[in-house]
């Protein structure tokens, strides 16, 4: 889902990339105020995780591949504001080493994946905790993972249609559809994740999350 | 917690250094978008500056499978390294 450069009109990335510097800054504020020692590796491994799952494109659809993103993981597992931190990391490292993704449009791409996917996803997780009433927690933990990817999608591709590229609903419906089933992996995997953590050391999952 | 990280680690390295050679070559969602829509070229020749690894390969490796994992094994170490460095820095400006 990382978008090149190119595809964006100047004014969609320009106000994204404001927007999310703003954000940047304001997740650094909240995550210095309340930062753990013991937090630091997990948050390391974290993004080591994310990064190396995204390379990892699994086919969806005939002549379509997808690849995790870990947005709603690394916020599920760090909090909204360290989990957003996370993966803006992971996307400025694979803009600027290995060109995934536009420079111009890494705002957006922190918007989409970070804000959206990452942020968007941890409320999407505890919102579905709640209505489930804390029973069947492996689904809320599916629903957030597979949510944030059709979010992040539809993010991207209302910004598509504000720059001029695809009308507004064909965009969404297009983006939407295609991710609606990579976002299955997504939330497979997120399960699997934390399921596997929470089996073998709680103590990972009760770190205040920031 | 140690060994939860240190065996997290080595999990991603086999993911980015083993795995990934064997990952679809197809598309992903976006790229497939723009194409059923006609927009993927319109991003050619925009990029305005060159990545040392783009398209996740070590161009001086001349083994085609071992430029990806060393590109991947690297940007796996390279996350892990910046994050806590960071970190860090922002610990070390929590407690002054």
């Amino acid at each position: 889902m990382h978008i090149p450069d190119g595809f964006l009109s100047t004014k969609t990335w320009g106000a994204l990339d404001i927007i999310s510097v703003l954000a940047l800054s304001l997740a650094i504020f909240k995550t210095k105020n309340k930062i753990e020692d013991k937090k630091i590796p997990l948050a390391g491994v974290t993004a080591a995780f994310i990064f190396a799952a995204q390379m990892l494109n699994f086919p969806v659809l005939p002549g379509t591949s997808g690849h995790f993103m870990g947005g709603a993981l690394s916020a599920i597992l760090l909090g909204p504001w360290t989990g957003f931190l996370v993966m803006a990391s992971v996307l400025i490292v694979q803009c600027f080493l290995f060109q995934d993704g536009g420079l111009l449009a890494l705002g957006a791409n922190i918007f989409n994946m970070g804000i959206i996917g990452s942020a968007g996803g941890y409320y999407i997780y505890v919102i579905f905790k709640k209505v489930l009433s804390g029973k069947y927690e492996k689904a809320a933990v599916f629903i957030s993972g597979w949510l944030s990817i059709i979010l992040a999608s539809a993010a991207c591709a209302i910004e598509l249609s504000i720059s001029g590229i695809v009308p507004l609903i064909p965009s969404i419906i297009g983006m939407g559809s295609i991710h609606a089933a990579i976002g299955i992996g997504e939330g497979l995997i997120t399960v699997a994740v934390i399921s596997y953590l929470q089996e073998v050391r709680m103590d990972v999952l009760e770190l205040a999350k920031i | 917690m140690k060994k939860i990280i240190i065996s997290g680690l080595i999990f991603s390295v086999i993911l980015a250094f083993f795995i990934s050679p064997f990952a679809s070559i197809f598309p992903d969602g976006l790229e497939k978008f723009a194409m059923n829509h006609k927009f993927l070229d319109i991003s050619e020749g925009k990029d305005i500056f060159k990545a040392p690894f783009a398209d996740y390969e070590f161009t001086f490796i001349k083994n085609p499978v071992l430029k990806g994992s060393m590109a991947g094994l690297t940007g796996v170490l390279f996350v892990y390294g910046i994050i806590y460095w960071f970190g860090k820095i922002l610990l070390a400006k929590k407690t002054k």
